[in-house]
């Protein structure tokens, strides 16, 4: 088993992919000639040349609507849009024909790409580079999202999205494609709904996702050595569907949950997996179920107000003494 | 202010070179005239509230898609379009019975009843659906030419869409990508001059769609919409270009819709004299009435086919549409993701 980085995991499933199916491609923003932005498709192009890992115009709605387009007739696009925050300019693509295609065909038609794109605040990148869209695409009914935590997910996840026959969007984080991690060497393929437990424990559950999963395993550690308190992690890779089987399982044990979010409240994966605890498990918690979230502005520039804008560990762990009454 | 370009009012000669073979004419004329009172019978069936949603109807367009497809392979070319999209489906192979009862909303329609007027879908003959975002058609045709090129068949992607569309981002965007990838693509403007209720003079700075794709480098034509004739010469060139692999063409069709943009439109924003004025260019007319000096039909025969086609729309269209079945409620949830995907599971471990 090798560590290997987020991006090479990336790298390495578009690779095999593309080995597999002649009908795999890759496209987006400079991730031909010049190899990727994340490095994810670093070396891809000279392997597999241009009709297959294709520089797009920067033209985010039209070169999404090409590759569903392409998915119609048997292609499977990975398209990767540079930033999250440019998705929006294909949500029409994604959200109208996408998603919707194969119910209001009445199945005939189906649109089986991915699209990559990373959000999240990384280094004062400003409003327009460091928003989050996860809350956006998980309503959307006929599209799969999901969010890997590690670089065996990252790899794991895309593997299972190309070969999928849903449309996948798979919500990446710019601070994390240097993230090491240990990879099986054999190929593997993870599913694309459910949950993982990163960390087991009794005392109350911490729910995150992508990056805000290794903010709960900081403040776990931090509440076990310091606090005595016992956290259970939960790695909601997939957020839609969201695991309810998974969130209520965790909770019927720890009778306690908190859920850390990089992305400000409203209609958030917070609001979500509360209203699930609400639905399937109320009378199992022993406390209100709470929410640690990013402040609802839009992402400053000033590092000193970035900071304070999105959550951390250390809010992680305020929030659960509060729970307990030791704050 | 004029009605039609000038070289409509002008005449426009096409007809002498016209190589359409007497039986293909005959057959056209058939298929414009059942796609006529296709239309106007679901008309009457929205009217009786029988079919719901948004309606839009193709009647005085007919000579655009089946003038295109003739030049074509329906079948087996891929075609997408917007939301008027019942003539093109049922030239591109679907059975009518089917698409109407797909308006009426029926187990037995073409996507099930989930789809209904806009969104007529038929992928065995690949009709790759009807979409009901202005301009939403464009890449996605861009896509399907991608996917045949990597595939290597000599299949074309072709794009029905309307004037008002080419606003859109969407178009410049897929003409721009179109272009630079060489891909297989035939964009159709059937240009009826109005985008919603808002005529083209005053949403659109460049009237002729046609030099619009100038700006991309790709060819095209304005032609004359209403004769079939000169659709199917013009598109003949259109598809032949495409197919022998020089990339992207862009053919514009002059045509008119007689019923409003939906069945929700009042009609209010044009003149009975600029709808009287295109009525005279009916495209069934100007064909009927050539065939008829050409000694090959006369009204007597052309009224017992009209009456044929009435009572076959009748007797087994709105039959069919009629009698099916409602989807059932049980099933409102189906068709949302694929069933038992393997790999939603993780695939093989």
């Amino acid at each position: 088993m090798a560590e290997i980085m987020y991006w090479e995991a990336i790298r390495r499933a578009h690779d095999e992919e593309m080995t597999h199916d002649p009908m795999v491609i890759a496209m987006g923003e400079d991730i031909a000639v010049a190899g990727g932005t994340y490095k994810a498709t670093q070396g891809l192009y000279e392997k597999y040349g241009e009709e297959r890992i294709i520089d797009t115009p920067i033209s985010e709605g039209g070169y999404t609507g090409l590759g569903i387009g392409a998915s119609f007739v048997g292609v499977r696009p990975i398209i990767e849009i540079m930033s999250v925050n440019f998705a929006w300019l294909a949500l029409d693509q994604i959200v109208n024909t996408a998603a919707k295609v194969r119910y209001m065909s009445g199945g005939q038609l189906e649109a089986p790409v991915v699209i990559r794109s990373p959000g999240g605040t990384a280094h004062q990148l400003g409003a327009q580079h460091s928003a989050r869209m996860e809350k956006v695409f998980m309503g959307i009914a006929g599209l799969r999202v999901v969010t890997p935590s590690t670089p065996r997910q990252a790899y794991g996840l895309l593997k299972s999205a190309v070969r999928c026959n849903d449309p996948v969007f798979i919500n990446e984080h710019e601070l994390m494609y240097n993230m090491k991690g240990e990879v099986p060497d054999e190929e593997f393929f993870l599913p694309l709904e459910g949950s993982e437990v990163v960390r087991e424990g009794s005392d109350v559950t911490l729910f995150g996702y992508n990056i805000s999963v290794h903010w709960c395993q900081q403040a776990a550690e931090t509440l076990a050595s310091k606090h005595g308190i016992n956290a259970e992690v939960i790695d909601l890779y997939s957020l839609s569907p969201l695991d309810r089987e998974g969130i209520r399982a965790s909770v019927a044990k720890t009778h306690k949950a908190i859920v850390v979010e990089e992305a400000e409240a409203p209609v958030g994966v917070g609001s979500e997996v509360i209203s699930i605890l609400n639905e399937d498990c109320f009378f199992e918690l022993d406390a209100a179920p709470c929410r640690v979230s990013a402040l609802n502005v839009p992402i400053p520039f000033n590092h000193g107000l970035e900071k304070a804008a999105i959550p951390n560990a250390s809010n992680v762990v305020e929030t659960v003494l509060g729970m307990f009454g030791k704050a | 202010m004029s009605v039609m370009p000038d070289y409509l009012q002008n005449g426009m000669d096409s007809m002498s070179k016209s190589p359409m073979d007497i039986a293909v004419k005959k057959r056209l004329l058939r298929e414009m005239l059942y796609a006529r009172r296709f239309e106007e019978r679901c008309y009457e069936a929205y009217v009786e509230r029988k079919i719901g949603g948004f309606l839009h109807l193709y009647s005085g367009e007919e000579a655009c898609a089946l003038g295109v497809l003739e030049a074509a392979r329906p079948g087996s070319d891929y075609v997408i379009t917007g939301y008027r999209d019942h003539v093109h489906a049922i030239k591109c192979g679907s059975d009518p019975k089917v698409v109407m009862a797909e308006l009426y909303g029926k187990e037995t329609g073409s996507s099930k009843g989930r789809g209904g007027s806009m969104h007529i879908f038929d992928v065995a003959n690949h009709f790759m659906g009807g979409y009901a975002l202005v301009g939403g058609p464009f890449p996605l045709a861009a896509g399907i030419a991608k996917g045949i090129k990597l595939k290597g068949s000599d299949e074309i992607s072709i794009c029905f869409l309307g004037d008002a569309a080419n606003n859109q981002g969407s178009f410049h965007e897929s003409l721009n990508m179109a272009k630079v990838w060489n891909l297989p693509v035939l964009y159709i403007c059937e240009n009826n001059l109005y985008g919603i209720g808002t005529r083209i003079e005053r949403s659109t700075a460049v009237l002729d769609q046609y030099k619009r794709v100038a700006a991309y480098d790709i060819p095209s034509a304005q032609v004359d919409g209403q004769d079939i004739e000169t659709v199917y010469e013009a598109a003949q060139t259109a598809v032949e270009h495409v197919r022998s692999g020089k990339g992207p063409y862009f053919l514009e069709l002059m045509t008119y819709r007689y019923r409003g943009h939906s069945m929700s439109d009042s009609n209010a924003y044009r003149s009975k004299d600029e709808e009287g004025t295109w009525l005279k260019r009916d495209p069934i007319l100007i064909l009927r009435d050539r065939l008829i000096e050409a000694g090959e039909a006369s009204l007597e025969s052309f009224k017992t086919m009209d009456k044929e086609i009435i009572d076959e729309i009748e007797n087994e269209v709105i039959k069919f549409a009629e009698e099916s079945p409602e989807p059932p409620v049980s099933e409102v949830e189906k068709y949302v993701l694929a069933e038992n995907d393997p790999y939603v599971l993780g695939g093989k471990h």
